[in-house]
């Protein structure tokens, strides 16, 4: 964990990839590293990491927002202060991307400063997500993202989850896919996470697990 | 049942519209819906379905009236300003007693407004936003799978009475993920379509879909026949829930995701001894009135918690009757009420009661 300096994380829309990123930036910020979390995602008008700012920023982490994210402004445009993620070499970096290949375009802007820096592609999964149920639609999704990105996924991440409901039993059922995957594409698998309750009782082959506390919130759930 | 899934509010719209045998859908795309269509867009081609992503809302509520009128299940969707451009076809549907589908995920207004959540439309889907006397079915969800439920049923209503209805949720019931489970089968009504017009094949007379009538006397024939319809509505259709309202000093109607913020709120009131319930109505309309009367005589008052400056509050208060004050609490521009907001009304309401 926490090997590569820019820490990118794709994977289809909805698949958990703010709850992934977010986590992954506090833990990698409690690790002790100078930690940056920028938010890509020009896909989803709600529930993003602009939502947690203050919590992050509270803990020391430098956040990134496109300048209108959660305002009225429906204007999809990234913030210049991106740029700045590439020069400061002591931050390490977490890029919360969007779903799909049109959020994953958002990203392929940054493909030449991103391939000269020390970087890890992660692929975020949810198996309980439709159109990402099995192997050979997840193969689809990574080929389109990757062709859309203009690079390569390099580690897989098992997301899957039903948000409360999800047991060790459902995780589990998402990593033999997951894993299936990683095989036939030859992508190692990074990591499995989960909320610490639904982890009880998981224990990987293959990777690490993230702990994760929930974070984007409904407004019942304050 | 069958399996779970963990899906987009949006993302379920569509995929029960598939299961309800809905194959033809007309929109444009707007924030914060834009997912329903790309959904669809990606499922049709293997279901043989027709997707068509029209020049504007106008156009696609056409087409829908034009899908609708050869007896085909056809749906649409837009948010809030989408939706009145869709105005003059939802009166004519209304006209030409046409069944059909319209999925309305509501912005802040008015004007271009934001694509934060709102409930601002509930006038214009309950009053007829458009011309003339007539009513839409509404139909006001509040979780992910009650909007799978609903949605699957919009299309039965709609055949059943032959009559458009309006799937209405803010932009957090469309934008939030939960889980869901599918039935491995829909109950699809059989309706009787012999009105649709698909061709005579020189075996019967014309069939005629239209919203003009020349003569006044047909016209007020047409307009009786309609609000007959609309009164058999109001005996059938009814859906509400309620919830804690038995004892209750203060009732509450909130109806959507707000109605969830407000279940919380009714824990953390009965911990300071404030016994609180809820109307929740789910058909926007018909609206619940009933309901409303039987608890007409709550101790204390009722509050009507909405994001927008004060709508279904209006309704209530005529279900009321002056029997009891309604209050009114809520929040525009895309803020939504806190737990806490409401608690402390209630608490104020409580207080003067006494």
């Amino acid at each position: 964990m926490f090997k590569k300096r820019i820490n990118i994380f794709t994977g289809y829309f909805g698949s958990g990839k703010t709850e992934v990123s977010v986590n992954y930036a506090l833990r990698m910020a409690e690790a002790g590293y100078k930690t940056a979390i920028a938010d890509f995602d020009i896909v989803n008008p709600y529930f993003r990491t602009a939502d947690v700012k203050d919590f992050l920023s509270d803990r020391g982490i430098w956040v990134v927002l496109p300048v209108y994210a959660n305002t009225n402004v429906d204007v999809p445009a990234l913030s210049g202060e991106v740029n700045a993620l590439f020069q400061k070499k002591d931050y390490k970096v977490v890029l919360d991307v969007g779903g799909d290949d049109l959020g994953a375009r958002a990203v392929s802007r940054y493909r030449n400063e991103i391939v000269q820096d020390d970087y890890e592609l992660f692929f975020v999964i949810n198996t309980k997500r439709p159109l990402t149920e099995t192997a050979d639609e997840i193969c689809e999704v990574i080929a389109s993202i990757e062709n859309s990105a203009r690079m390569k996924v390099t580690k897989l991440v098992n997301n899957t989850n039903l948000l409360s409901e999800t047991h060790a039993d459902i995780i589990r059922e998402g990593f033999n896919i997951v894993r299936e995957v990683s095989d036939r594409l030859n992508i190692p698998i990074a990591f499995t996470s989960g909320m610490r309750e639904s982890l009880a009782g998981f224990r990987p082959e293959k990777g690490d697990i993230l702990i994760m506390d929930k974070m984007i919130k409904l407004p019942w759930e304050e | 049942m069958g399996e779970k899934l963990l899906m987009k509010g949006n993302e379920v719209i569509a995929e029960a519209a598939i299961r309800a045998g809905c194959r033809y859908y007309f929109g444009y795309p707007i924030t914060p819906q834009t997912e329903i269509m790309h959904y669809i867009a990606k499922k049709f081609p293997s279901i043989g379905g027709t997707f068509i992503q029209a020049e504007s809302e106008v156009a696609a509520i056409n087409m829908v009236y034009g899908a609708a009128a050869a007896g085909a299940r056809v749906m649409t969707s837009s948010s809030s300003p989408g939706i009145s451009l869709k105005q003059e076809g939802l009166s004519y549907i209304a006209g030409a007693e046409l069944p059909a589908v319209i999925v309305n995920i509501v912005r802040c207004g008015p004007g271009l407004g934001g694509i934060l959540p709102s409930q601002g439309d509930y006038f214009q889907a309950v009053k007829g936003g458009g011309h003339g006397d007539y009513k839409m079915v509404v139909l006001a969800p509040s979780s992910i799978q009650e909007l799978y439920e609903l949605t699957v049923e919009a299309f039965n209503i709609a055949d059943r009475y032959r009559i458009a209805v309006m799937i209405m949720g803010d932009g957090t019931l469309g934008q939030m993920m939960e889980t869901v489970e599918f039935r491995d089968r829909e109950e699809i009504e059989e309706a009787d379509k012999s009105w649709a017009v698909t061709g005579t094949r020189m075996e019967r007379e014309h069939n005629v879909i239209t919203s003009i009538y020349i003569d006044p006397e047909v016209l007020e024939d047409l307009n009786n026949r309609l609000q007959a319809k609309y009164r058999i509505i109001e005996q059938r259709e009814v859906r509400v829930e309620t919830y804690n309202c038995d004892g209750a000093d203060i009732i509450v109607s909130a109806f959507g995701t707000v109605a969830r913020i407000v279940k919380n709120v009714i824990r953390m009131a009965e911990k300071e001894g404030i016994r609180v319930g809820l109307i929740r109505p789910i058909t926007l309309w018909p609206f619940p009135t009933e309901t409303f009367r039987k608890y007409a005589e709550v101790p204390a008052a009722f509050l009507s918690v909405e994001l927008n400056a004060g709508q279904m509050v209006e309704d209530v208060r005529l279900a009321v009757n002056g029997k009891r004050e309604v209050y009114f609490y809520g929040r525009t521009g895309g803020m939504i009420p806190t737990q806490k907001e409401i608690l402390d009304k209630i608490r104020e309401i409580y207080k003067n009661s006494r």
